[in-house]
């Protein structure tokens, strides 16, 4: 079975049609990369699988593991293994970056009926996957996001990633904004995580990031819909050619 | 033309008539302080209780929201003081020497007058007055405004509170807390306490106030502290009133060269409350953190009113008031600045924002700057609005429950107010406080 079955589905924003009859199949270990020019639906996808309010569905479902999720509130589909790593992470002014992952892992483990952490337990398994993200102790101490570059932000994404360990992680445009340093170690976090029991949807504008994660499936997205799929060739075409030609073909 | 308005007393404002009437020549104190008392009952004769067109009072009209005025408590008997025993717990674990006034009378019994720091003076009002304790004269009334009509009536019906001296110097260690209780009558009482924390000195005194639910009695505090020069104060006051209370107190502070004072004001509870600030920077170079964090759900009503004068030169002060309303709760912020003309170099920032849970709850926020010096840096922000839904719906895509992720914000929102607290065990009390209040409201 598939984890992620996106089936026909058509989202609005304020009345206005982003996605057009969106179809995706994700299997268990697969990397997916969606890739297409700006404005044509890429984050809206992540933010209604993730369950942003404001992003209606008005056709065709999504099913998680084999359950629809638009019966489950955003922090269910976190419990239930969907993680979305943010184009540009919030920051929260007084929220300790400890107590915010503290408070996300137990709250997910609580859901899932698991014990939770103890505070040793905690910090080790903070400290561990901080370190080889990069991320230094005093972030760990700051508010979220308040004050982080924006290669910190998207580290932080990543950390929080790694130790809520979701089956399926959406990364959203999660290349934007970083050095060819930060890239990698972003990569090297994601590669890290691969594996059998965990897909991952990679969404960007550009071929580099895939340079570093290599996707098993390529799609196109244009216009509210998946215009292409193919292998991970298919990223190096695009980068040669651009997105001109799947713009067209949709206005034709 | 001269229009004179003849103001129709309301029932209140009879009964306070009469219960001054009546007790004028038993209240305590010598000569000179009945002529205080007369003189203040005058400006609430002639002005009666303030109401919407009195502009300090515009938002919270005291004459509409006070019914009628109770009579003044009578002692409290031991069924009172007993129940007073478990009172405080706001305060959760913090140590501190603790001075507990039942329906606005001193228990001596129930505080803790042993082994007195070095340096520190304790009396109860009630007792200086009687034997016209000389510290009185030189500064009982000196601070507090004469033309504030809540201060009038206070000043007229005082009856007892807390009169305390730090040496020139010393340092107390252990918090000095004035716990103010209110037994299970609806009666009004009227405490007054003087502080004259004397130069170079250190002191952190906690004034709280709370009482049951179900008895609309009528507390008056009004607290005058003069911190002296390159004294070190921190005031913290907690209006953790009963539901059905109303609470209406006053600081009056001066505050002397190269100082240090904080104040913190913590509202939660009270049907009706009305917190006033009088702040003046009399001496240079003095440092002040003045802070204050509301949190009222139902029809609560909690106006927070402050002036910050800053008369001497190179004073610093940081204003951060927040408040956050559920349901059909008011509240009120009015803050003014003011910078005479000596005080150049005034650096004064004044912050007040109210997180409305509700539509239907309202926040009136009224920040002013009155400058007449040139050479000053000040400046004020005011907001209002609901909590972010962006900053929800983050916290909830990390699997963080709605009301968890709400209640993280509201606690990260408040925070920043409680921060400025210096004492880290009354910092984590309040904000247990502020965790208690959302596992409530659910």
């Amino acid at each position: 079975m598939a984890l992620l079955e996106v089936k026909n589905l058509h989202v609005e924003i304020d009345g206005k049609e982003i996605l057009k009859g969106l179809d995706l199949t994700v299997s268990a270990g697969e990397v997916h990369a969606i890739m297409g020019p700006n404005g044509s639906g890429k984050s809206t996808l992540a933010y209604v699988l993730a369950g942003k309010a404001d992003y209606v569905p008005t056709a065709g479902e999504v099913l998680f593991n084999g359950k629809n999720i638009f019966d489950m509130a955003p922090d269910e589909r976190a419990a239930a293994g969907l993680f979305l790593a943010f184009q540009y992470p919030l920051e929260i002014p007084g929220v300790a970056t400890m107590t915010f992952l503290r408070t996300a892992l137990n709250a997910q483990r609580k859901k899932r009926g698991e014990a939770e952490l103890s505070t040793p337990e905690f910090i080790k398994k903070v400290r561990d996957t901080a370190g080889k993200l990069s991320i230094d102790q005093d972030m760990l101490r700051r508010a979220v996001n308040v004050g982080f570059s924006g290669g910190e932000k998207k580290r932080n994404e990543i950390l929080q990633m790694a130790l809520l360990e979701p089956r399926l992680a959406v990364l959203d445009e999660t290349d934007s904004g970083l050095d060819i340093d930060a890239l990698k170690i972003v990569a090297e976090g994601v590669n890290r995580l691969r594996g059998p029991g965990r897909s991952f949807v990679v969404i960007t504008h550009y071929q580099r990031l895939l340079n570093y994660i290599v996707p098993d499936v390529v799609h196109v997205l244009s216009h509210g819909r998946i215009v292409k799929t193919g292998g991970k060739q298919l990223a190096l075409e695009l980068e040669a050619r651009g997105y001109a030609e799947y713009q067209e073909e949709v206005l034709a | 033309m001269n229009a004179e308005v003849t103001t129709i007393k309301t029932a209140a404002e009879t009964a306070l008539a009469q219960t001054f009437a009546l007790v004028r020549e038993t209240l305590p104190g010598s000569d000179t302080v009945a002529a205080q008392r007369d003189a203040a009952f005058d400006v609430f004769a002639k002005e009666g209780l303030p109401h919407r067109r009195v502009e300090e009072w515009k938002y919270t009209d005291l004459r509409a929201l006070m019914r009628d005025a109770k009579p003044l408590a009578n002692p409290p008997d031991a069924a009172a003081k007993a129940r007073a025993k478990t009172a405080g717990a706001m305060l959760g674990d913090v140590e501190a020497r603790r001075m507990v006034f039942v329906d606005g009378a001193f228990v001596a019994e129930l505080s803790d007058l042993a082994n007195l720091d070095e340096g520190l003076t304790f009396r109860s009002l009630a007792d200086a007055l009687t034997d016209n304790d000389p510290a009185l004269g030189a500064h009982l009334g000196k601070l507090a405004p004469g033309s504030d009509v809540a201060v009038a009536l206070n000043t007229a019906l005082m009856g007892d509170g807390a009169v305390i001296r730090v040496a020139a110097g010393s340092t107390i260690e252990r918090p000095l807390h004035l716990l103010f209780v209110a037994s299970e009558k609806p009666a009004a009482t009227f405490v007054r306490s003087l502080v004259v924390a004397e130069q170079g000195s250190r002191a952190m005194l906690i004034e709280s106030h709370e009482g049951p639910p179900g008895t609309d009695y009528q507390v008056n505090a009004a607290f005058e502290l003069f911190v002296g020069d390159q004294a070190h104060v921190d005031h913290v006051k907690i209006i953790g009133e009963g539901a059905d209370a109303l609470h209406v107190s006053t600081l009056a502070a001066a505050i002397g060269a190269r100082a240090r004072f904080n104040s913190f004001t913590f509202t939660a509870g009270g049907a009706v409350v009305r917190n006033q600030l009088f702040l003046k920077f009399d001496g240079e170079g003095t440092v002040a953190g003045i802070r204050g964090a509301t949190l009222i759900k139902g029809r609560q009503h909690a106006d927070t009113t402050l002036i910050a004068n800053h008369i001497a030169r190179d004073c610093q002060s940081r204003e951060v008031f927040k408040a956050v309303l559920d349901d059909e709760a008011h509240a009120v912020f009015q803050g003014r600045i003011i910078v005479r003309p000596h005080a150049q170099k005034t650096d004064a920032k004044m912050m007040t924002q109210a997180l409305l849970l509700s539509d239907r709850a309202e926040a009136y926020n009224k920040p002013e700057l009155e400058i007449f010096a040139d050479d000053v840096q000040c400046g004020h922000g005011a907001t209002s609005g609901a909590l972010d839904d962006d900053l929800k719906f983050y916290l909830m895509a990390r699997g963080i429950p709605a009301a968890e992720a709400e209640a993280l914000l509201i606690q990260a929102f408040l925070g920043e107010a409680i921060e400025g607290i210096e004492h880290a065990g009354l910092r984590e009390a309040l904000m247990e406080s502020v965790a208690a209040w959302l596992k409530a409201r659910g």
